[in-house]
């Protein structure tokens, strides 16, 4: 299982209601389910995830996150999740307003542009970074709100959100004990558990 | 008929009639002392019973799901999803198709000969309900051994009886697939049946819906009737690539004989229908359709009216579907997210409107096939596997 996805599992209490917005081939949830009795939906849309979806036993619901969460009460969750999918949202901030209301935690990961190497390539080259871990080039990018530890950060002081956790990890998803020293810089991939 | 059959057709099929003595009472009051269905199975029954598939029929469906009689040229109606490796694979499941009441394909309804009098029920056949529907089929799953269904199955009409299923006997399915299906329908839907409904009744050969006993038809009614309900199952697009604006001699003949293609189209499936399907079970079933609201019962509350509900629950809609749209379908998930249950929603892309639920798109029998896998895992041991075991 991906490191990241390690973290957040020891994160979610047993015997609740998750919600994983973007849950890819559903191993989050799979392993939820089995291992914590969690009862819980993914969200998707892509046709090849959402298969896979299925044929793990997840259920998973084929849906657009970028059209709103409304059809979902309000605190009908006690965790909503969304990994790596952030930053491809057309209005992230109003994504992270819809988790809040559905969920009592959540639960979000994203790619930090702040990290040396992003840095580094800008600088050094004057192009968007291509990297292992942003791989696309900028015509062709699903990542289209790139952000850092710092923007998220100010997001959620701007609009009230607690931040329970934080945890920063290199872009093989391990958490090395230097990243925290200068996340911003050091860190590839956020993990944040926020609350309102 | 071909000669030789496809190794994954269920090649050639009987159905059987099955009596039912155990008088049933139906919602509109009126008690059926006793009834026929019209069945048809393929595959067998594990021993103990569960592997058992339902698949419910739509409008004009019937108990013909898959395979050929003798002398067919076209196989049953849902041919393209079941058969031996097909999504519903009859070397696992054991399915089980049936005409419906008040159906005209064999089963007790109007055109069947009423033992009290000797003369086809005609109108006298009581209306009947997607309840009372899924009470008959419970009474058909005791008669077969079934006290579990693996998966209770259908498109559009039938989806909304495999959800009634969910609803009325939570511990009698394990699963339940609502494919291109609403939880009740639109106005919009029920003007649609009720220009249906008036094409037939207003046919001068309709007699009341005694027309058996004078020995007529009403043949134009019911076609008029198919062809408004054909344009509402195919979509604009769908429409139009398949006739466009084509003309069969290439120019305007300027009179009112059929010259756009989709004109002559109409016309042909809706004689087609007239000869084979009865004017008042038309009637009936567009009513059931109309009536069918499980929320009705429940403060209008679908998600209260599925809280009892223990199946896991696979939606499917069409993208194009305007008949039963997917925001219908999501109504449904909504309940039932609502109610904490186990649901999976798909919408598939097609340009075929609502009749993309009968027909084999990859997508969507891609993720047929997932879910059938799933309902597989869901078998319980067989008992005589675990009596071999141990």
């Amino acid at each position: 299982m991906r490191a990241d996805l390690e973290i957040i599992r020891e994160w979610i209490r047993p015997n609740t209601r998750v919600i994983d917005l973007g849950c890819g081939e559903g191993e989050l949830l799979r392993h939820l389910i089995n291992e914590k009795n969690v009862r819980g939906y993914g969200i998707e849309n892509d046709h090849t995830n959402i298969t896979a979806c299925i044929e793990k036993g997840v259920n998973v619901i084929e849906k657009d996150i970028d059209q709103g969460l409304a059809s979902l009460r309000d605190n009908s969750f006690d965790t909503v999740v969304m990994t790596q999918a952030l930053q491809v949202m057309h209005r992230p901030d109003l994504i992270v307003d819809e988790m809040l209301r559905i969920g009592k935690e959540c639960i979000v990961t994203f790619p930090n542009f702040g990290h040396w190497r992003a840095r580094g390539y800008l600088a050094l080259r004057g192009q968007m970074p291509v990297s292992k871990f942003l791989s696309y080039s900028w015509y062709d990018t699903p990542n289209i709100h790139f952000c850092t530890f710092k923007d998220f950060e100010s997001l959620c002081v701007q609009k009230n959100i607690h931040i329970l956790n934080r945890t920063v990890v290199d872009n093989e998803h391990q958490h090395r004990w230097w990243t925290n020293l200068w996340p911003n810089m050091l860190g590839e991939i956020a993990i944040y558990r926020i609350t309102r | 008929m071909p000669t030789t059959f496809a190794a994954d057709s269920v090649g050639l099929v009987t159905p059987q009639a099955i009596e039912f003595t155990q008088p049933l009472a139906l919602a509109c009051g009126r008690t059926l002392d006793q009834y026929t269905l019209m069945v048809e199975t393929y595959g067998e029954l594990n021993a103990d019973a569960s592997n058992a598939i339902l698949i419910c029929h739509a409008l004009s469906g019937h108990h013909h799901v898959a395979g050929y009689y003798e002398g067919d040229t076209k196989p049953g109606w849902w041919d393209s999803a079941i058969g031996p490796g097909k999504p519903i694979d009859t070397n696992r499941f054991f399915v089980v198709g049936l005409n419906n009441l008040g159906g005209c394909h064999g089963s007790s309804g109007p055109n069947q000969i009423d033992p009290k009098t000797g003369k086809p029920y005609g109108p006298d056949f009581p209306l009947m309900t997607v309840k009372d529907w899924v009470e008959s089929q419970a009474r058909l799953a005791d008669y077969l051994g079934i006290q579990q269904w693996a998966a209770v199955i259908g498109g559009s009409l039938g989806g909304m009886q495999a959800l009634q299923w969910s609803i009325t006997y939570p511990d009698r399915l394990r699963h339940c697939m609502v494919i291109a299906a609403a939880p009740k329908l639109s106005a919009q839907n029920i003007a649609f049946n009720e220009v249906a409904r008036q094409a037939i009744s207003k046919d001068p050969q309709f007699h009341d819906g005694r027309y058996y006993d004078v020995g007529e038809v009403p043949k134009t009614g019911l076609m008029l009737a198919r062809m408004v309900g054909h344009i509402t199952y195919l979509s604009d697009d769908g429409m139009r690539e398949k006739f466009g604006r084509e003309m069969k001699e290439g120019k305007l003949r300027f009179d009112f004989n059929p010259q756009f293609e989709v004109e002559s189209y109409l016309q042909y499936q809706g004689e087609r229908f007239s000869t084979a399907f009865d004017a008042n079970t038309y009637l009936l079933m567009t009513k059931a359709l109309d009536y069918y609201d499980p929320a009705s019962e429940f403060n209008d509350d679908l998600s209260l009216a599925l809280q009892q509900a223990t199946a896991k629950f696979m939606l499917i809609a069409f993208t194009t579907d305007w008949r039963f749209s997917p925001e219908r379908s999501r109504e449904i998930l909504d309940a039932l997210v609502d109610a904490g249950k186990d649901v999976s929603y798909a919408e598939v892309d097609s340009p075929q409107g609502h009749d993309a639920f009968l027909i084999p798109i990859p997508r969507y029998m891609e993720i047929f096939r997932a879910y059938m896998e799933r309902i597989a895992a869901d078998i319980p041991p067989s008992t005589q596997e675990k009596g071999n075991a141990s």
